[in-house]
């Protein structure tokens, strides 16, 4: 049997358990969105009534559904959305990671790559090329280039540019998983999930 | 053809050629003739004819002569004179060897390498004992020597099993590498019960930097053949394959001439030196896959399959060729066969160490004043082989390492340099003897970007059978490769070592579970070589370009209390 | 055939001699994983999945090759058995471009849960991320190179079911490549029967129904077990257990 861990707060202990608790200070939650679709995100609203439960148990300190400028710091739990594409996801993802007690790769993206990274095979000159300055509506290249985040030669997973914690595969992950990890990060437990619970896709 | 028409044409032959006052041997093995050998040898008889010394002097294309990197290599055979060896020689230096020391006897002193020198009076020469004496072409040259009086001798005065017996007393461990006791594999197939059996020899050497067997195949093509036929003999099989690698034309041309003469006269095929014996031998052009030296995949290569190794058990002894018991050997231990029947066991058991007994050949090169073949007692050190017999370190660098083994085998220190060279003594530090590649390297190599070599072709050459080989090799080159451009962290270098080793413990044949020990042994003796490249982004060779950072810098967590979420890999574990 | 008795995982077990150590754990219950194994076709241990740990070896052995003997002594589950099944895997992914979100066999693929079952939750190695072709020219059936993992499950069934040997392999290494015919598109091969054996014994998305989508892929290998019945023992009943 896996050892049960220090709990960060000492209660209440059972995820979902409607205990409302005045004084105890609540987990700094945050979610962050890298490059990705934000399906990871979808199926996080789609935990329905168990958001409200983790309204009780967590702070939702930075999110994309929240408007929020700066990923702020002390944060306990991040869920990190997305690969990694560009400078800025590089920047982002390594403060995430200094300003975070436990940085979880949130979906296939962040995990593998995923759909993102198949431009890897591609080369990304040729992929731009194609995209952005040839056929039809093409740009011409211009000084908005500069604008734009600078892209990676490739697209990486989020565990090959900081350290993760904690892994949550699938495309997205569905809820009764998001919640069968967040449950028990918020409540410092281990995550533990059934084979079935940590496909890939 | 019987023991007695064999003495005869030694006879004749010796008579042959003792009738030349002088005999001009001139080494026609690859390392030479890609010096220039070919025009030397136009030189020679150009001057001979021009001194009218046509009917004095022989002129007799050999193998090779041992040490390469100083040919084209030229050997004179006065009547009643020690042999002269002439190292380097140009045309022009050999116009004057004719003209003056065939025509006029005086030696041309500045071209001579000395008899007395240590690259050949450190050797031990009894596979090599005709390379470069003899023209390889030529089964009477071979039979003068006496060859195939072994074979004669076997299938009038001993039964196989006696053979069999003789060879393992004389404790050969086989040469390919992995020094398996020769005798006892031999007894093995002969106790397998079966209507057909085979002898293989493996002629697939793809170690880079080795060519032991290419030499031996090139120079002395009957010694092979007479072993192959002993062992054919002594195991009961009729038929007899050596596999020679598609790089090695010149081997497999020799091979072939040397395998219809002795056909022609009877010394291989029916009812061969007038015995009940049948002995057949046919040769096998690989297409140059390292794998195909791996025997279950030279054996599937032979049969025409694609060359890939399955699994063993079951060995080949018991089930090999076409499902029948096989014997398969490297060349050069067909090699040893001959002289230990003629010499009988004991003496080649006198050779040696305690447990690696005899001589084996090696292929020197890398960081030394002389390269080249060289065949020395096992239980020689090191630091013989490199600083006497290969005349120490270019330009008095310090020497650094020497990779045995080739891409299978490991590294070796300075500081272990009078560790004898045997089987144990090798594996002990963590190398092998392998097939006998030795590669000198001095403090001019990064030994991160050695191993990255080694992994570069192990990748290259790796068949595709099995997944830790297939894709292993290539993941470990490329933590490599990002250790020499100073994106790696040390994490990486946990990653490296921890791949290494699950590649050399799973893979399915030979070449995965060896794959990694260059890496494994650079590890072991130089590690604070990769931490360099790391740590301080330095390479100390100054080979590695290092003109990267890493991905992820050193961005860790900010301390965590006390309390620990474990990730789901190490629950696995629970 | 003669009975033999082993030890595995310290718990004594009888078999017939002769038989796989692999066919004797799946009697028992003891899962390991496999991907290059299928019953019913010739072994190849490739994917090195199903090493174990056997007394008095030093060298691990894949059980879908080692036959059951008398006094063998195994270990099916040791940490470090369980830690190089997970690494071989990550390889597996690392190697070709299996993006699971997007493939015919999302759910459905050996591969992807194999994974799931052994912990292989992310791969630490940097992924290679060939650029491989998809061949289409089948009018029935698709191959994807970017999802094979080289078990040659394909070669073997059209080899020793079908009796047809349209696919080899070509080249070596991590360079290998699934070929139908002499390297021809597989539209264009002569010897292909569009059998579709290939296709139901492919363990990942490579061999493909022309036309499915993400995860509309299903495979069925019953049917070997069904057609080597019937052939060895002239039974010809169906029945729908699971085989492999």
């Amino acid at each position: 049997m896996p050892n049960r861990i220090e709990p960060i707060h000492p209660e209440p202990t059972l995820p979902g358990a409607k205990v409302v608790i005045s004084n105890a200070p609540k987990v700094r939650l945050a979610t962050v969105w890298l490059g990705g679709c934000s399906g990871c995100h979808m199926s996080f609203l789609d935990l329905d009534e168990k958001l409200l439960d983790l309204a009780e148990l967590a702070d939702l300190v930075y999110s994309p559904i929240a408007d929020i400028k700066e990923f702020p710091h002390n944060v306990d739990v991040a869920l990190v959305e997305g690969a990694i594409c560009n400078n800025d996801h590089l920047e982002l993802a390594r403060q995430v990671r200094e300003r975070s007690k436990i940085v979880v790769s949130f979906g296939d993206c962040a995990v593998t790559g995923n759909v993102p990274s198949l431009r890897n095979a591609l080369g990304l000159d040729d992929v731009l090329t194609n995209v952005y300055h040839e056929g039809p509506g093409k740009a011409p290249h211009g000084s908005a280039d500069h604008v734009m985040p600078q892209l990676l030669p490739k697209v990486l997973p989020l565990h090959q540019v900081v350290q993760v914690d904690v892994f949550l595969p699938g495309c997205p992950p569905s809820p009764e998983r998001i919640w069968a990890a967040v449950s028990s990060l918020i409540v410092g437990d281990a995550v533990i999930l059934e084979p079935a619970m940590r496909t890939f896709g | 053809m019987n023991r007695a028409d064999l003495a005869a044409m030694a006879q004749r032959e010796q008579d042959r050629q003792d009738a030349f006052r002088c005999r001009v041997l001139c080494c026609a093995s690859t390392p030479c003739l890609s010096s220039g050998g070919t025009a030397v040898r136009e030189a020679i008889e150009k001057a001979i004819k021009d001194g009218d010394l046509d009917a004095d002097v022989q002129v007799v294309s050999t193998g090779c002569m041992g040490p390469c990197s100083r040919g084209p290599v030229v050997t004179l055979k006065m009547r009643g004179a020690e042999d002269v060896v002439y190292e380097q020689v140009t045309p022009e230096a050999a116009t004057r060897i004719i003209q003056e020391h065939v025509a006029k006897n005086e030696p041309v002193k500045e071209f001579v390498f000395p008899n007395d020198a240590p690259f050949f009076a450190k050797q031990h020469k009894v596979v090599l004992a005709n390379s470069g004496q003899i023209d390889p072409e030529s089964l009477e040259d071979y039979v003068a020597r006496g060859g195939y009086t072994a074979l004669a001798h076997v299938l009038r005065e001993m039964k196989p099993d006696e053979v069999c017996e003789s060879i393992t007393r004389s404790g050969l461990r086989g040469r390919g590498g992995a020094g398996y006791p020769t005798g006892i594999k031999w007894d093995l197939v002969r106790k397998s019960q079966s209507d057909k059996k085979y002898v293989v020899a493996n002629g697939d050497e793809g170690d880079p930097g080795a060519y032991m067997d290419r030499s031996l195949m090139e120079s002395d093509p009957h010694r092979i053949l007479e072993g192959m036929a002993i062992a054919g003999y002594a195991v009961g099989a009729e038929q007899g394959f050596i596999y020679v690698r598609g790089e090695y034309p010149v081997a497999a041309k020799r091979l072939e001439r040397a395998i219809r003469a002795a056909e022609r006269r009877g010394l291989l095929g029916s009812r061969m030196v007038d015995s009940q014996f049948n002995f057949r031998i046919d040769i096998r052009i690989g297409a140059g896959a390292f794998v195909c030296g791996e025997e279950t995949a030279l054996m599937a290569s032979i049969m025409g399959k694609r060359g890939q190794p399955v699994p063993r058990p079951p060995y080949p002894s018991q089930s090999g060729l076409w499902g029948k018991p096989t014997l398969i050997n490297n060349v050069e231990t067909f090699g040893s066969i001959a002289p230990i029947i003629l010499n009988k066991a004991e003496w080649f058991a006198a050779i040696g160490t305690d447990k690696s007994k005899g001589t084996k050949i090696f292929a020197l090169a890398g960081d030394v004043n002389t390269t080249g073949l060289i065949e020395v007692p096992m239980g020689i050190t090191l630091r013989e082989i490199v600083y006497d017999i290969g005349g120490g370190i270019p330009d008095d660098r310090a020497f650094k390492a020497v990779q045995t083994g080739g891409p299978s085998g490991g590294c070796i220190p300075a500081q272990y340099l009078d560790t004898p060279v045997d089987y144990e003594s090798l594996r002990a530090l963590g190398s092998i003897v392998g097939s006998g590649g030795l590669i000198i390297m001095d403090e001019r190599s990064c030994m991160v970007d050695v191993a990255k070599f080694f992994l570069d072709f192990c990748a290259d050459e790796s068949c595709g059978k099995c997944a830790p080989c297939r894709v292993g090799t290539v993941q470990i080159y490329k933590l490599l490769d990002k250790i020499t451009r100073g994106a790696a962290t040390l994490a990486d270098l946990e990653t490296l070592r921890e791949l290494c080793v699950m590649v050399q413990e799973t893979s399915l044949c030979g070449l995965g579970q060896n794959a990694p020990n260059p890496v494994v042994s650079t590890l072991r003796y130089f590690y604070d070589e990769y931490e360099a490249h790391i740590r301080k982004h330095k390479c100390a060779a100054g080979v590695c370009a290092l003109n990267e950072k890493p991905m992820s810098p050193a961005v860790v967590a900010p301390p965590r209390p006390k309390r620990k979420v474990a990730r789901l890999d190490e629950l696995e574990a629970v | 055939m003669a009975v033999v008795t082993l030890t595995i995982n310290d718990e004594l077990v009888s078999a017939q001699e002769g038989q796989t150590l692999l066919s004797v754990l799946r009697e028992h219950g003891i899962q390991l994983p496999t991907l290059c194994h299928l019953d019913g076709l010739s072994e190849r241990g490739g994917c090195r999945l199903c090493l174990v740990e056997i007394a008095g070896n030093n060298k691990l052995q894949p059980a879908c090759v080692t036959p059951a003997v008398e006094g063998l002594v195994v270990r099916t589950h040791s940490d470090r058995l369980v830690k190089y099944r997970k690494m071989i895997l990550e390889l597996l992914f690392s190697e070709r471009n299996h993006v699971c979100a997007v493939c015919v066999m999302n759910g459905n693929c050996e591969l992807q849960w194999e994974a799931a079952k052994v912990g292989m939750d992310h791969v630490r190695y940097d992924y290679l991320n060939p650029s491989l072709p998809v061949d289409a020219s089948h009018e029935r059936f698709t191959l994807d190179h970017n999802r094979c993992i080289l078990c040659t499950r394909c070669v073997r069934v059209c080899d020793e079911i079908e009796g047809a040997h349209v696919w080899d392999l070509m080249g070596r290494g991590a360079n290998s490549m699934m070929i139908a015919d002499l390297n021809r598109p597989w539209g264009e091969s002569q010897s292909c029967t569009s059998c579709g054996k290939c296709v139901q014994v492919c363990p990942t998305g490579a061999l493909a129904q022309r036309g499915s989508s993400v995860a509309e892929m299903e495979k069925q290998h019953d049917f070997l077990r069904w057609i080597l019945d019937g052939r060895e023992k002239n039974v010809w009943e169906y029945t729908d257990a699971k085989s492999n």
